[in-house]
């Protein structure tokens, strides 16, 4: 079943009352169906054109541009390995190599278990903590062959679960915010600082 | 190059409005002439570029000035000042532009044509393809900009020719073809495509790019009729813009857009549009390509002539385009910017593609004599002494039919008949409404488009009458036109309506009545124009019905204009110029029961098939089994010639010139491009020779003497040769006030209607678009299955008090409950079985078959 479930429909129907106009719902929609089925199943963007009253075509010719949904079954992590300038230069297509072989697949490709998905990525703007990758899009840098290995395992054994969450769970994580950290919880006069919920990692803390 | 250098040339011009307004007979011979519409453009054009249809859609002046259609495009229009006038210089050479007019359409008044891919003058801009890069001045310096995405503005100055504007094309040009590949050898666009000939006018002459191209699969399907091949795609927005902007159908889109940018349909949902072949017209490349024409034909060995589509009454100016006297595609015509277009240069899949009905091999290609073995080949002498024979003989004939000829082959019969004294005659099948409604004040299109409220009374026009429906689309779209819709389902034009009215089959005038007495809707209604399209949504109900609604709709706004949505090719032509029953009692429905009754000795079809097309198949069934004699004269067989005694071969389009009236009463040519098939003969010289041996001089021997015959003859067509609207002595309107509606008491009521592919003649006999008819079947809405206690798709038997008939019944929720909406004229069983052409409307019972 890679239709929309009830409970998204349910939220589907939620996100689509905060625009003016359906259509404005495309993009938060494909977030959800990504979120339910780990990528963007056709079924999902025929069901996301109803619910918005478009054609299956403008979901996908829309949904396309974005780098970020996937369009094939995909791991619940997905491992980006930059092999843009900086990272070339820092050993990123060696990891990339390295990374094959641990997994034993090809860039671009699922495990068998259907655990991790490896892809190759363009700059992901860290070039001075080269060579860097992205789990589910949460940073990794100066990645040694040694920490890749082991932060396989660490997926592989669940240990990484509290800090990186299945893929595609950016949708969710954008809905339902509480109101202490809406913005606008805080009148613009009042506010010194950042907030709370950002907190910035000093260079070697 | 050299060799095709005529051809070449002439093809120049982009097919889909391009050369539109040209003489096509001048076309094959000669370069054509740079046309100087306005005062303005005494400069002439530069021989190398290409013409297209010049200033922009608000030009108001010229439009009332202007004639349409091929003759009377070229006069010039008297030069009215033009208050909105912006005076920019064009190369150093001072042009008054339109307020709002774009630099590209500007300048390509003022003789200067700009290159360019993606932009399309009945569009909107995008800029995508960059090719129109000019330098243009407004004070600040000349910077280089697309002219299709700047207006003109006071003291512009453009610059087309400069060496910067020649290398920024050129820059363009060459990325366009990076990755273009150079097949245009084996590609076929070669000869008529706008990226060869802008990059032999426009381009770099040679190409610095040396590395492997990309490559796709190709070609690739995107419909049944539509091939594209990615690797010749420059992406330039036409096709998807045509989709999105024109026929409202999104069912291609550019994915993965970015470097790896293509156009493409839903991976399981192919462009099923019905206006699909236009994107291959207007492709500048030879990406799109169509099925019926693909390696059919080179441009340059193809002849054209300007015609007009008559498959619907609409009248789309086409170009019929033939080679070795075959016929091989036709083209929409852009009558250009500031004529009054009738189709903007678009076309229906329907009409574009059933060119191949023309050479079908199973047309009549000699007169057929009903002998003892059945129909038997015959010569014509011998076919026309039986039917002057027949004629002779009878005390009572009967004729149906005409409305397939053209103008000219209408009136001959028409002739015919007043000297053989017929009163039975009809153009129509029971299938529309009475002629009188031809002479209510008649709107045109561009009334209706222009008009601040259209009330729709017909029928589905996305299915019935196409590009009527485009231009509506494209103003309650675009434009101020608020659409009313009163119908007994959901149709093609309910999304856009400002309001869309359901009411029950055969209770249309109530609910009109109501509708439009509302005070939001009549403060509306007061606001501006209002034009009522008028037709006959429903064929299961009577034609009394639809008037009765359309009489309501014209109570409540006595000013409103009425463009009458009849649906057959020159159904307007026929009934003006004499096809037209005296009144009721001798109407197609009439003259069928006539026959039933045995008091018809000759019943003469011409161009008619009353077994298929008359809503009431059973009358039809026994009005051809009981008139005594039958002479079919048809292009094709059908069931109807199937009866006949004598069957005589009819010339079909492109086959015969003459002319044809449209809906709005425009009269255009109709032109002879391939030799009529076999034997067969137009229309009026059948009549002609009828006429003739029956010793009657009917006054013409010529088909410019029949058109000469019908300027004379028919006061209201004087003008229309000039360019005005005709109009015919048509019988009256009856009088329906005293039509009562009946309130369904059965379990359902029968809508019957028309899909745009069904079995019409052309359809069927067009290997493109014969299999695209959905089939019979009866629909209801998903909620009433369970009263009838069937899943969809079970076959069920529908009882009225005319018959039965056993159809699979399927859910659709466009259908409104308490309703069975069936398509006409579908393979499978006959829904007409159950309709009664005398009852008002068609009540159903539906039974389970177990």
């Amino acid at each position: 079943m890679s239709r929309l479930n009830d409970q998204n429909v349910a939220l589907a129907k939620e996100i689509i009352a905060r625009y003016p106009k359906k259509k404005s719902a495309l993009i938060p929609l494909v977030h959800l169906s990504q979120q339910q089925n780990g990528y963007v199943t056709e079924a999902a963007m025929k069901h996301v054109a109803e619910l918005i009253d478009v054609t299956p075509a403008e979901v996908y010719g829309t949904a396309t541009f974005y780098e970020m949904f996937r369009f094939e079954p995909t791991g619940k992590y997905l491992i980006n390995i930059c092999g843009t300038m900086s990272c070339a230069l820092m050993g990123g297509h060696d990891l990339m190599h390295h990374a094959e072989h641990k997994l034993g697949v090809k860039a671009g490709s699922t495990t068998d278990d259907g655990l991790i998905t490896l892809q190759h990525a363009e700059c992901q703007a860290a070039c001075t903590e080269a060579p860097t990758l992205q789990v589910n899009y949460r940073h990794r840098f100066r990645v040694t062959p040694a920490e890749f290995d082991e932060l396989v395992d660490d997926l592989r054994a669940g240990k990484l679960d509290g800090e990186i969450p299945p893929h595609g769970t950016l949708g969710r994580n954008r809905q339902h915010i509480p109101a202490d950290r809406a913005v606008g919880a805080v009148p613009p006069e009042q506010v010194d600082g950042a907030p709370a919920w950002v907190t910035i990692k000093e260079e070697g803390s | 190059m050299s060799d095709h250098e005529h051809s070449e040339h002439d093809e120049q011009p982009e097919p889909d409005t391009s050369s539109a307004d040209q003489e096509a007979a001048e076309r094959g011979e000669e370069p054509p002439e740079p046309q100087a519409t306005d005062a303005e453009a005494d400069v002439p054009a530069d021989d190398e570029q290409p013409e297209e249809a010049s200033a922009t859609a608000d030009d108001d002046h010229a439009i009332a000035d202007e004639t349409q259609g091929g003759e009377g495009a070229d006069e010039e229009a008297p030069i009215a000042p033009d208050p909105d006038a912006v005076t920019i210089t064009v190369n150093g050479r001072a042009f008054a532009a339109h307020q709002g007019e774009l630099v590209i359409n500007a300048a390509e008044r003022a003789g200067e044509y700009i290159p360019r891919f993606c932009y399309h003058p009945r569009m909107s801009s995008v800029g995508m393809c960059r090719q129109c890069l000019v330098e243009i001045d407004t004070g600040r310096g000349p910077a280089i900009q697309p002219s299709c995405m700047i207006t003109v503005a006071p003291d512009m100055a453009v610059i087309t020719d400069s060496h910067t504007v020649e290398r920024a094309q050129e820059g363009v040009l060459e990325l366009l073809l990076a990755n273009h590949p150079l097949d245009c050898p084996v590609c076929d666009k070669g000869g008529e495509c706008p990226l060869q000939d802008q990059t032999m006018s426009h381009g770099p002459g040679e190409s610095r790019y040396v590395e492997q191209k990309r490559h796709y699969e190709k070609p690739i399907p995107i419909s049944d009729h539509v091939l594209l091949d990615r690797e010749r795609c420059i992406l330039c927005d036409r096709c998807t813009r045509f989709a999105d902007e024109v026929a409202g159908d999104k069912l291609i889109h550019f994915i993965d857009r970015g470097n790896n940018t293509e156009v493409a349909t839903f991976p399981d949902e192919p462009f099923a549009s019905y206006f699909s072949g236009n994107t291959v017209q207007i492709c500048p490349v030879g990406a799109l390509t169509a099925k019926p024409y693909r390696f059919k034909a080179r441009p340059w060995d193809l002849e054209q002539a300007d015609s007009t589509c008559t498959t619907c009454s609409v009248g789309c100016r086409v170009s019929v385009h033939s080679s070795r006297d075959q016929l091989l595609r036709y083209q929409g015509v852009d009558t250009g910017l500031d004529t009054d277009s009738v189709n903007l240069g678009w076309m229906c899949d329907r009409g574009r593609f059933n060119f191949e009905a023309v050479e079908s091999e199973l047309r009549l290609a000699d007169p057929q004599i009903r002998g003892e073995a059945g129909l038997a080949t015959s010569p014509w002498t011998s076919a026309l002494s039986i039917v002057e024979q027949l004629l002779r003989d009878a005390s009572t004939v009967a004729l149906l039919g005409g409305a397939r000829s053209t103008n000219e082959g209408a009136f001959a019969w028409a002739k015919l008949a007043d000297a053989l004294g017929i009163e039975h005659r009809d153009a129509q099948l029971g299938d529309g409404l009475p002629a009188g409604v031809l002479d209510l004040p008649r709107a045109t299109i561009d009334d209706a488009v222009n008009a601040s409220t259209v009330i729709l009374l017909g029928p589905d026009l996305k299915e019935e009458l196409p590009v009527l429906y485009l231009r509506l689309r494209e103003a309650a779209v675009g434009g101020g036109t608020k659409l009313v819709e009163f119908s007994t389902q959901e149709t093609g034009l309910t999304r856009y309506a400002w309001k869309s009215v359901r009411h029950a089959p055969g209770m249309g005038a109530t609910e009109v009545a109501r509708t439009l007495a509302d005070p939001a809707m009549a403060e509306q209604l007061a606001s501006g124009k209002v034009v009522i399209v008028a037709g006959r949504g429903n064929l299961a109900a009577s034609e009394e019905t639809a008037l009765a609604a359309l009489q309501a709709a014209r109570a409540a706004v006595p000013e409103a204009t009425v463009l009458p949505a009849l649906r057959r090719g020159n159904v307007v032509g026929a009934l003006q110029l004499g096809l037209a029953p005296a009144d009721a009692a001798h109407d197609a429905t009439a003259t069928l029961q006539a026959c039933a009754d045995g008091k018809v000795d000759v019943l003469v079809l011409l161009g008619a098939d009353p077994l298929n097309d008359c809503p009431d198949a059973d009358l039809a069934r026994r009005g051809l089994a009981g008139a005594r004699r039958i002479i079919s004269i048809d292009t094709h067989p059908s069931e109807s010639t199937q009866q006949a005694d004598v069957v005589l071969p009819a010339a079909a389009f492109a086959e015969q010139s003459g002319t044809t009236t449209n809906l709005e009463g425009r009269v255009t040519d109709v032109a002879h491009k391939v030799t009529a098939h076999g034997t067969s003969r137009p229309d009026w010289m059948i009549a002609t020779e009828l006429a003739a041996r029956l010793g009657h001089d009917l006054g013409f021997a010529s088909i410019a003497e029949v058109t000469a015959a019908i300027v004379a003859d028919v006061p209201g067509y004087a003008t229309a040769f000039d360019g005005g609207f005709a109009t015919g002595a048509v019988p009256a309107l009856p009088d329906v006030s005293n039509h009562e509606q009946i309130p369904s008491g059965y379990d359902f009521r029968l809508v019957v209607s028309r899909k745009l592919y069904d079995r019409a003649v052309n359809t069927v006999m067009s290997p493109s678009i014969a299999k695209l008819n959905i089939g019979a079947g009866a629909r209801v809405h998903s909620l009433d299955l369970p009263r009838v206690g069937v899943d969809d798709g079970t076959d069920v038997k529908l009882i009225s008090a005319k018959g039965s008939v056993v159809l699979p019944l399927i859910a659709d929720d466009t259908v409104q409950r308490g309703t069975i909406w069936a398509p006409f004229n579908m393979a499978g069983a006959d829904v007409t079985d159950l309709v009664d052409a005398a009852a008002s409307v068609t009540d159903v019972r539906i039974e389970r078959l177990t």
